[in-house]
């Protein structure tokens, strides 16, 4: 079996060919620059709009409440930094969930260094924020909350609605990162009631390189990219229009289909949850059962390390993440895994599934069929394995 | 990121399992720091006639332990002791850097081995 089974989406996805089809013209036929006042200008300016649109309608914001970023991570350092010093005079406090993507943490590292007071909110052993605890947390202090809308590694969803209720009786802004979560769940600005909302254009199987912040009409951002004045002065430099065309579209197509994709791949994640559970002994789901993004599954494999179960099932064709610390720049294993109460020994053996369009069940039943004898051959090798399991 | 080499031992490590006769046993590193390996040797004359190995760990940690045992069976225990943690590195055409210290345990636990040995032998 030639196979190649990519399920590493939430790393990097494939740009979906229509949206690919959409950018084309934009980087040979149309390339102008949307502040000059000639045809080609005007055309650049109106596929500016419209991909502002687009990305406004996927969150039911306003287009002028959506500034265009190099990707996720700048709208999080954009959203973070900028609202925290654009509203220092409220408070010197700052709160973020325990299982925040890295970028986030190491931007209320900055906010740390920068004076702030830096608190970290618990999650259960799901990975779902504690309310009470936040609301213990949060005072009149703080500036500045920020809970994401769902976890990319262990795909529990979080209750943001709640949390930002909580954050504006005290009068704080709140943001929520919403990459993992856009194009997998409806998102709704004004529903979830954020002041802030970073999104991510791979995600949306869009391309790389482009991302967007919602900000709500009204609140203060302070700007970090200075320069001509774009994105209403929010971040200067010249629009990545084939980009940012190739997310509006990819926004679009994401408002459509979401609902019918999110029911076929909640049906693939769910039989890899239960197929994996049921042909290897002693793996446990990480996250939530049932409140989790609909195209995550995160199975933990005692006595093995999740490295090498990475290279071994590349081998096989099958590509998956992990949150070992073996696999990590930082030789950490996942702050995610450690914040819903795994030992650092129980963290490095999870294997992290992110599913996407290129996925189907017979992939899925091939990966069933695998990863047994994979896990075995490194359970075989490993000195923690019980007799019983060898 | 890994080279051939690593990837190859990695893939078909030699010389794994345990050695139920063996003279003496040498373990280092822990599960909570993702890499844990056992040594066994059997000794006669001197020489290390058989060695194995057991590992948690990741690909390096697999791909060291399978080439320590290369590099030690045949040897006397006073040369598999001079064995390093970089001629093992060097043996597999190199590891990426961040995997040098707190993957490549493999020498360290063949020393623990030998010097196991050595040390039951001092006291007969």
């Amino acid at each position: 079996m030639s196979t190649r089974v990519y399920m590493d989406n939430g790393a990097g996805r494939p740009v979906d060919s229509r949206v690919l089809e959409a950018m084309k013209p934009y980087f040979t036929e149309h390339h102008g620059n949307p502040a000059s006042f000639h045809s080609e200008g005007f055309k650049a300016l109106d596929a500016l709009n419209e991909a502002r649109g687009s990305v406004a309608e996927l969150v039911n914001a306003a287009p002028g409440e959506i500034v265009f970023t190099s990707g996720a991570t700048e709208a999080n350092n954009l959203a973070l930094l900028g609202a925290a010093q654009g509203n220092r005079k409220k408070g010197g406090k700052v709160v973020r969930s325990a299982v925040e993507h890295i970028s986030v943490i190491n931007i209320y590292k900055e906010l740390s260094r920068m004076g702030f007071e830096v608190v970290e909110c618990p999650v259960d052993e799901t990975g779902v924020l504690i309310l009470n605890e936040l609301d213990r947390l949060v005072d009149d202090d703080t500036v500045l909350v920020t809970v994401m809308t769902a976890n990319g590694e262990i795909g529990t969803l979080q209750p943001v609605r709640e949390a930002a209720e909580l954050t504006h009786s005290h009068g704080a802004l709140f943001h929520t990162d919403a990459t993992a979560a856009n194009g997998q769940v409806p998102l709704d600005v004004k529903m979830l009631d954020v002041d802030l909302m970073t999104l991510s254009s791979n995600d949306l199987s869009g391309p790389k390189g482009v991302g967007a912040l919602y900000i709500r009409k009204g609140v203060r951002v302070k700007p970090h990219m200075i320069g001509g004045g774009q994105e209403n002065g929010l971040r200067s430099g010249s629009e990545n229009i084939p980009g940012i065309v190739g997310m509006g579209v990819a926004a679009r197509l994401a408002r459509q289909e979401m609902e019918a994709e999110s029911r076929r791949l909640t049906q693939l994640r769910d039989r890899i949850i239960e197929g994996l559970q049921a042909a290897i002994p002693e793996s446990y789901l990480n996250g939530h059962p049932t409140e989790r993004l609909p195209n995550n599954a995160n199975i933990r494999f005692s006595y093995v390390e999740g490295e090498a179960l990475v290279l071994s099932l590349d081998d096989l064709g099958i590509q998956v993440g992990t949150g070992s610390a073996c696999a990590a720049k930082t030789l950490e294993p996942s702050h995610t895994l450690l914040a819903c109460g795994l030992k650092h020994e129980e963290a490095h053996g999870s294997l992290v599934f992110t599913l996407g369009k290129n996925n189907n069940r017979d992939q899925v039943e091939y990966v069933i069929q695998e990863l047994p004898g994979v896990v075995g051959r490194l359970r075989a090798m490993s000195p923690l394995t019980p007799e019983e399991l060898r | 990121m890994y080279s051939e080499k690593v990837l190859d031992h990695f893939k078909n490590p030699r010389n794994v399992g345990e050695l139920e006769d063996a003279d003496a046993e040498g373990t280092v590193g822990n599960p909570v720091c993702g890499d844990m390996m056992t040594m066994y040797i059997k000794v006669k004359d001197d020489r290390i006639e058989d060695v194995k190995f057991k590992t948690f760990g990741c690909g390096a940690a697999i791909a060291t332990s399978s080439m320590t045992t290369e590099l030690a069976k045949g040897k006397t225990l006073d040369e598999a002791l001079k064995i390093s943690r970089q001629d093992v590195a060097d043996a597999l055409d190199g590891l990426p850097p961040v995997k040098m210290h707190c993957s490549n345990l493999a020498a360290d636990a063949l020393h623990e081995a030998i010097n196991s040995y050595k040390e039951k032998g001092t006291k007969k």
